[in-house]
């Protein structure tokens, strides 16, 4: 379980994140969202410790991270995985050494154990017959999957994905979210995602955190996020006609 | 920013570099892959420029030695000098400069802006220490190879020079060669070649490791950084040159 206390950030006189609480549980989705510049990256970045808070705290199963001795900090890295934007994929590497690669570094298995583990989890994400492929030769879906492998090699306690849908078609962004989805409920990972799609609000937003200008301004689950009243998530989530019928006839119907 | 705040980042990156690695077998296969991009690579380059300007360096001097009470061999030995000296480990580090140092900026700087470097944190890596400190053993290790190849082609070069232009005789050149051979300029070429390959590794990662923005920001950086490592390159040169020569 992830808590957030009273998180401040900012960079020099602009203040970024104004006194956030909240947490995220075990096998659980939540959904970071809000427009652009509302914080929700730094708050991302801020969890996954890029950046250090001002004021406040963020612990992780009662361990307040900035607390970490150095050997419980490398301990809790290897507890994280990470879903960057533009997949962050080492361009250097084929598919089988970026999954590779963080067995490489914080495990001392053989060859052929990480090379196992490799293929079952490029398995567990559909892509089985990439490995010696260069991520520059894959589709932008398929480099997401790639890095939700990486990302869950080291069979990881908490998931982090920034905007996981971002520059994918419909399909491929049901299908990543899908993905996500299913990897949280099997492991019980505590999956923490910042997105702007809201479809994936719709579809697997088991928690949803809407953020404005650095502060929490709603907190609520998918189903409570058709009935709300809160002025600022109703014009940011049904800001298009489709979604505001979609509400109408959710509400006509319950 | 200014430049006492760059010299201090610079410093403070370099006790980062300067860790131990966390895997040994990662960093043992980083620093073969450098050898091949940032050495190998160069072979090509520095034997061509090499081999060429030993053959002008050589002509040049033939040329400005018009006094019959001059003689001839001291083209050779003019030639060997002047390559062990300065040509080899202060030419050849200048080509080096713009040619590895963009790549290294701008391969640097590409991981920095799509997230790469980003990633490595997350995961526990010492990003410098993961990046930089290959490429620093790297050309350490490889460019005193290069100043090597790059003295012996030089000098091979003004004998073909001489041979192909007729300005002076082959026996005259070698005789110049072989004269008063001094080690100690060696030892100076070696020790100038070593702290410019240092320079050479790390004023480029530096460039490109604190870039910001996107692909023209990497791009600048990489001009930037070729800047910088030649000017530093040509001050070492100077300070060098005072403290072992002089």
């Amino acid at each position: 379980m992830i808590e957030v206390k009273n998180l401040h950030k900012g960079f020099g006189d602009v203040k970024v994140l104004k006194g956030i609480t909240t947490s995220f549980h075990p096998g659980e989705t939540s959904l970071i969202i809000g427009q652009s510049g509302s914080g929700k990256t730094v708050f991302l970045k801020s969890l996954i410790g890029l950046h250090t808070p001002e004021e406040g705290t963020i612990s992780f199963d009662g361990r307040v991270n900035t607390e970490f001795t150095i050997e419980e900090q490398r301990q809790w890295r290897q507890e994280i995985g990470m879903v960057f934007q533009g997949s962050a994929l080492f361009d250097s590497q084929t598919v089988e050494e970026n999954v590779m690669f963080p067995l490489k570094m914080f495990t001392k298995q053989s060859e052929k154990e990480m090379l196992e583990r490799v293929n079952v989890v490029l398995k567990r994400v559909n892509l089985e017959n990439s490995n010696k492929k260069f991520p520059a030769e894959l589709s932008g879906g398929m480099q997401k999957r790639v890095a939700i492998a990486r990302a869950i090699v080291m069979n990881p306690k908490y998931l982090f994905c920034d905007e996981p849908n971002s520059g994918l078609d419909p399909n491929t962004a049901i299908v990543i979210d899908n993905l996500i989805q299913e990897i949280t409920d099997e492991y019980q990972i505590t999956t923490v995602i910042n997105t702007h799609d809201m479809n994936s609000v719709m579809e697997i937003g088991e928690k949803i955190i809407f953020l404005k200008d650095g502060k929490k301004a709603w907190e609520g689950t998918n189903e409570e996020i058709f009935k709300t009243d809160n002025e600022a998530v109703v014009k940011f989530v049904y800001s298009s006609n489709l979604f505001k019928k979609v509400r109408e006839a959710y509400l006509n119907e319950n | 920013m200014n430049y006492i705040e760059h010299i201090g980042k610079y410093f403070i990156m370099l006790r980062q570099v300067f860790k131990k690695p966390q895997r040994g077998r990662v960093f043992y296969e980083a620093i073969v892959r450098e050898i091949d991009e940032l050495g190998l690579k160069s072979l090509g380059i520095i034997m061509f420029i090499s081999f060429f300007i030993g053959g002008v360096i050589a002509l040049q001097t033939a040329l400005n030695i018009n006094s019959p009470f001059i003689p001839k061999y001291l083209i050779g030995f003019a030639t060997k000098r002047s390559i062990i000296l300065e040509f080899a480990p202060t030419f050849c580090s200048i080509i080096l400069a713009g040619k590895v140092g963009s790549y290294i900026t701008s391969s640097i700087g590409a991981m920095r802006v799509t997230e790469q470097i980003d990633a490595l944190e997350v995961m526990g890596i010492n990003s410098l220490n993961h990046l930089v400190l290959p490429k620093v053993i790297a050309t350490l290790f490889f460019y005193p190879f290069l100043l090597i190849l790059a003295i012996f082609l030089g000098i091979l070069g003004g004998y073909f020079a001489g041979f192909v232009s007729g300005m002076f005789s082959s026996v005259d050149y070698i005789y110049g060669v072989q004269l008063e051979f001094d080690g100690f300029l060696v030892f100076y070429a070696f020790v100038k070649t070593i702290i410019f390959a240092f320079l050479i590794a790390t004023v480029p990662s530096y460039h490109g490791y604190y870039v910001k923005g996107g692909s023209i920001a990497v791009g600048k950086a990489s001009t930037q950084s070729v800047v910088w490592t030649i000017i530093l390159i040509v001050i070492a040169n100077y300070i060098l040159t005072q403290l072992l020569l002089t």
